[in-house]
């Protein structure tokens, strides 16, 4: 028996070195293949789009069809108006939920409504358009930089009511019974020492989810809209870049191509530098140690 | 008792859900003494001395049976405010918990908590404070800097200057030097002799050294039930009990 084993095992050695060997590249090749499809996508953007990139792009408005050059300073700055409008509605309920959850709900409860938020998280965002669409848009009887601020900011929250408890939770349990011991009523322990040490955490959360929902163009197609103008007004519609690049992408002219690559690049770019913000803020401050 | 600071327990039962950690426990606590409490790991220790501030509200499946009298009132009753209870006993734990604060603020915080604005009553709040737990002379020149930024055996002090502030009669200790180098323990210690002539000060302690050290009387614990409790000097030299004295020569535990 003894010797059938390792004759065994002498035979099979070869075939099994392979196969350690194997396994090790075609993992290996599955994460180089992350890294090409991101290089690939800024590659083929940068080759399409950077003849456009210039400084006109960032400081005109978009010229009629026909005319050459112009940009897409109406879409960037309304990029940046639904983004404000979007942290206005996503930050104060999420932020609030996700405190709520870790320091006062019960288990059950705070399970079932982190359920119910990881659920939201996979809803299509074209079905939060729609939905702002029906209580935004209908009743204000118009397309509005509101309602597509209104949009992005409910497909917030789901986002950063998660990440703040999560990071709410990791703050150690004897700092809140330090700040209990010293007669510290619980809301303001909450406030005061809880939420700022979780601060670093949280404020990642709320990068990321921004950096998510900076990219979206189904809620923004029937709420926001778009337009091709300056647009001061919060109640009219409001261009967007995402919004501006599909309808340039899907338009018949070459001109408008290259400013929608051009368009994309910048949309890239400011969802990677959110991102690498996020993640440069958090490596910086630490867990919980605020303010080292 | 016409001094501030005495505790007074009184058969004292204390359940976490059907666990009974401590069975009829009675003790008194004078004003102006240090006392400590020894046992072995889970004899109900830390449990009585988190009775004294209500600490163990925070676990919500545990019962109290018993009395226990602050200053001659029973903290349990039904009218009892915690908050304010808590700020007449103060707690230093046993890993330091320094706020993500300065070391300004983390001193300034408790006052500031009961409406305390004027800046020349925190600044000499905060240096009183910070003298009293002997770690001024360290830390003056940069009060702004962060708490998480001191030293074990300085965020202990600090934490320790944090509940002066606040002006309690009461100090709870809860093993406040296990996370501390020998030199930073003793200094604590000798904090803890000068602190005695205005506060109360209950330690629990695994060390029975510290405990023969600083304590006026020491209650040995075993569980959940008060084996011993008499002066330190005779209960180090004369135990009348002999598990006590098992466990002080170290046979077990």
């Amino acid at each position: 028996m003894k010797a059938l084993i390792h004759t065994s095992f002498e035979r099979t050695r070869l075939r099994r070195a392979i196969w350690d060997r194997a396994m090790v590249y075609i993992l290996s090749l599955c994460a180089l293949g992350i890294l090409c499809i991101l290089f690939l996508i800024i590659f083929h953007l940068f080759i399409k789009g950077v003849t456009s990139l210039n400084w006109d792009f960032f400081t005109h408005l978009p010229k009629p069809v026909g005319e050459k050059g112009g940009g897409m300073a109406n879409a960037i700055a309304g990029t940046f108006t639904l983004l404000g409008l979007a942290v206005c509605v996503g930050v104060p309920i999420g932020l609030g939920a996700g405190v709520y959850l870790s320091e006062y709900a019960d288990l059950k409860f705070a399970q079932t409504v982190r359920f119910i938020a990881d659920v939201m998280n996979g809803i299509p965002s074209i079905v939060y358009g729609i939905f702002a669409y029906i209580v935004c848009v209908l009743p204000m009887k118009g397309f509005s930089a509101l309602s597509g601020g209104f949009a992005l900011g409910i497909m917030m929250i789901p986002m950063i009511s998660r990440t703040s408890e999560q990071f709410v939770r990791m703050v150690p349990g004897q700092l809140r019974e330090a700040a209990l011991a010293l007669g510290v009523p619980k809301w303001r322990v909450t406030v005061d020492i809880v939420v700022p040490a979780a601060l670093a955490g949280i404020t990642t959360g709320i990068m990321v989810a921004l950096a998510r929902v900076a990219g979206e163009t189904a809620p923004l197609l029937f709420t926001a809209f778009g337009n091709h103008y300056w647009q001061h007004s919060l109640t009219q519609p409001i261009a967007a870049l995402p919004l501006q690049v599909f309808s340039y992408a899907i338009s018949p002219f070459d001109d408008w191509h290259r400013q929608a690559w051009a368009g994309a690049i910048v949309l890239i770019l400011m969802v990677l530098l959110i991102n690498g913000w996020a993640q440069f803020y958090v490596m910086s401050r630490g867990r919980w140690s605020a303010g080292k | 008792m016409s001094l501030k600071g005495s505790i007074k327990v009184k058969d004292l039962n204390f359940y976490y859900g059907d666990h009974q950690a401590l069975k009829n426990v009675s003790m008194t606590v004078e004003p102006r003494q240090i006392v400590a409490m020894i046992g072995p790991s889970g004899c109900g220790k830390s449990t009585l001395i988190r009775v004294f501030n209500r600490m163990n509200d925070l676990i919500t499946s545990s019962r109290v049976e018993g009395e226990v009298l602050v200053d001659g009132v029973n903290i349990y009753d039904k009218n009892t405010d915690v908050v304010s209870l808590r700020r007449k006993v103060g707690m230093v734990f046993q890993k330091s918990t320094p706020f993500p604060k300065s070391i300004y603020d983390n001193i300034a915080y408790g006052l500031r908590i009961v409406g305390i604005k004027d800046h020349r009553i925190l600044d000499e709040t905060v240096e009183k404070s910070l003298k009293r737990a002997a770690l001024w002379d360290e830390v003056k020149d940069h009060l702004g800097k962060s708490a998480m930024s001191l030293s074990g055996g300085q965020q202990q002090r600090l934490c320790i200057a944090r509940a002066i502030a606040v002006d309690p009669e009461i100090i709870l200790m809860d093993e406040p030097c296990s996370a501390l180098d020998p030199i930073a323990t003793a200094r604590i210690e000798e904090l803890m002799g000068d602190l005695k002539d205005e506060y109360t000060i209950v330690i629990v302690t695994h060390n029975m050294q510290q405990a023969a050290r600083v304590s006026d009387k020491t209650a040995f614990l075993m569980h959940g039930q008060i084996i011993e409790f008499t002066k330190t000097t005779d209960f180090f030299t004369k135990p009348s009990n002999k598990i006590t004295e098992d466990y002080i020569t170290g046979r077990f535990g």
